[in-house]
């Protein structure tokens, strides 16, 4: 856990704090981002967990203790740092770059080039192949991940992140966040994240800290922050296309009619009409004699038609997972142009239906909460 | 190849080739003398002006005002700078011979290496100095691990060109009985001997140059791979 109370910087030869008493804590185990625009302060309010900035006033605590009562070294020796100009030493191997605060802890050697190997397989580098290269010889986003690597290496509960994946293009970046939050799935660290884009916070907080002029405005969850935007600043920040961005939250599952009715291949096309009627349902999904998903068919066929469902179905044209985010379920609808999709577990199940509509009807209901 | 067309300067090519023949042991033995005043000058110029180059890697006027004593030092003619010693360091019974030839080449020395530190240790990219920092490294293993490291080459390059230029003022020093090569060159004016004038000449532009070459593989031997362009 990381707990900041009233904490202010003022830099000297400045009259304006860069960061104005900011209370805000961090969960064990979460991924708390800090947002904002450039100059904001957000660096400064991460420089000051490991004291590389020393705080004007207030105090910060790592699990129960204030930070003021370690010494900055032994302080920094249990806080993971990434910073964004990745900063690896090119003089060192990635072995010996990964394996540094180990090292000056005093691990034994074999145990901490274990550690190193193991890590790099963590995020699908060879160990083989890397483990004796130097910085210049790999890529900007495999540099990036020998940063975290580094950074982890020594097992820190605490890992500050200033923008981490900040030098990097867009489709790396959003591979590399994924393989990062699957690691910390594994991991769990509590975490200070730097960002500065609305949509890498979105994706990986638990919860969103935004700043403004070094002061702290909304402290939420993703969501809550999309949804119920505390002042002006904060939706101007999170831009025009907030509810669009809430999508990505949000799973089929949560949208998701469970459990619909259903027909079997030897049902008539009558009984499937009448289901249909009952619900008032445009279309209905054929599962197989294990709850498979076979195919659909549509009112208007089974109206009037005659003879078995399994002869007058038509195939899915797609279809979604539960676990995918509601922004994949839509980008789909769109692109199949349908308004409804069949969602099927990864044994081919058929688990129930989302459609547009019941989307729409979720986003909405957090603002009528509120 | 050019080959010199009148008899009269190849017989004095030819002299000089016997006399570098018949005294090898002598040229060896000078030579030693020689590298034994640099190198104890340019190994104690190490020690203490690596450290003097990081320590006013902290402070901008400690630099300016350490730069430029050292640079004065270098513009003082070599000749005068014996001449000062010898009165002073007669008080101890050193006024000539090896010990102030050493002093002279050390304070010689410290220009290159200082400043050769000083700029490798602050052009140093802040982005590392960081890195290292907010791993919870201490300055000295900040120094040992990332700084020294990396700063090695540009050090290198400071050792070398105080190599070379040392040679040259050591030369001088037989003046003062420190004797090494400048002893055939000094031998040669006052005899009016080319043969060894030229000889010491040759001998002592020729251990410039080995020097050099030797310090540059040195030089690529401690420097890691990963700084290597
Ligand atoms: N060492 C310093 N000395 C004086 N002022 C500083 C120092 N570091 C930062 N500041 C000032 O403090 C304010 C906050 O800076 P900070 O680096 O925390 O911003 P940031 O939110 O991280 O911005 P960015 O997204 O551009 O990195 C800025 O106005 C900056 O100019
Ligand atoms: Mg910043």
């Amino acid at each position: 856990m990381i707990r900041l109370e009233h904490v202010s910087k003022t830099f000297p030869n400045s009259t304006t704090p860069a960061v104005d008493h900011v209370t805000l804590e961090v969960p064990e185990g979460e991924i708390c981002v800090l947002l904002g625009p450039s100059g904001c302060g957000k660096t400064t309010t991460m420089k000051m967990v490991n004291r590389l900035i020393e705080p004007s006033s207030g105090e910060i605590f790592i699990g129960d203790r204030n930070t003021a009562d370690y010494d900055p070294v032994q302080l920094r020796r249990t806080i993971g740092y990434v910073i964004q100009q990745i900063g690896l030493f090119p003089n060192k191997t990635i072995e010996d770059n990964i394996c540094l605060v180990p090292d000056v802890l005093g691990w034994e050697r074999s145990k901490s080039r274990a550690r190193a190997a193991e890590l790099l397989d963590m995020v699908a580098l060879d160990p083989g192949t890397f483990l004796k290269r130097y910085p210049k010889e790999l890529s900007g986003g495999q540099q990036q991940r020998i940063g975290v690597l580094r950074a982890i290496a020594a097992d820190p509960p605490v890992l500050l992140m200033d923008e981490p994946f900040g030098a990097i293009d867009p489709i790396n970046r959003e591979i590399i966040q994924d393989e990062f939050l699957k690691m910390q799935a594994r991991i769990k660290k509590t975490i200070m994240f730097v960002s500065h884009d609305i949509d890498e916070a979105v994706k990986m907080a638990d919860r969103i800290a935004i700043f403004r002029d070094g002061r702290l405005v909304q402290y939420d969850t993703p969501d809550n922050i999309l949804a119920h935007p505390a002042e002006s600043f904060v939706s101007d920040f999170v831009g025009g296309d907030r509810t669009l961005k809430r999508l990505q939250l949000l799973t089929v599952n949560d949208a998701m009619q469970h459990d619909p009715p259903r027909v079997t291949a030897e049902d008539t096309l009558e009984t499937a009409a009448a289901i249909m009627a009952e619900h008032g349902h445009q279309a209905i999904v054929i599962v197989g004699p294990r709850g498979r998903a076979r195919g659909y068919v549509q009112l208007s066929v089974a109206r009037g038609g005659k003879g078995k469902v399994g002869e007058n179905h038509e195939t899915l044209p797609t279809t979604v997972k539960p676990g995918e985010d509601l922004r994949t379920a839509v980008s789909t609808m769109f692109r199949h142009d349908v308004s409804w999709l069949a969602c099927i577990d990864d044994e081919g199940t058929f688990k129930g239906y989302v459609t547009l509509r019941s989307i729409t009807r979720l986003l909405s209901e957090a603002y009528r909460d509120g | 190849m050019l080959l010199p067309k009148s008899p009269m300067t190849c017989r004095k090519i030819m002299e000089i080739l016997q006399y570098i023949i018949s005294n090898w042991a002598l040229i060896i033995s000078r030579t030693g003398e020689h590298l034994a005043i640099v190198g104890v000058a340019v190994g104690l110029a190490l020690i203490t002006g690596v450290p003097i180059g990081v320590a006013i890697s902290q402070n901008r006027r400690a630099a300016a005002v350490t730069l430029y004593a050292a640079s004065i030092l270098v513009t003082i003619p070599s000749i005068a700078l014996f001449g000062i010693m010898i009165p002073i360091l007669s008080l101890v019974g050193q006024g000539i011979g090896y010990v102030p030839a050493v002093i002279a080449v050390l304070l010689y020395s410290q220009l290159p290496i200082i400043r050769n530190t000083y700029t490798a240790i602050s052009n140093l990219d802040p982005a590392l100095r960081e890195a290292a920092r907010g791993m919870g490294l201490t300055r000295m293993q900040r120094l040992r691990e990332v700084e020294l490291p990396i700063a090695i080459p540009v050090i290198m390059v400071g050792v070398r060109m105080a190599v070379v230029m040392n040679i040259g003022v050591t030369a001088i020093a037989a003046y003062i009985g420190a004797g090494g090569l400048g002893a055939f060159i000094l031998r040669g004016i006052s005899q009016t001997d080319p043969r060894q004038l030229v000889t010491g000449a040759l001998a002592v532009s020729v251990l410039a140059i080995i020097a050099d070459f030797g310090l540059l593989g040195l030089q690529r031997l401690l420097t890691s791979p990963g700084l290597r362009k």
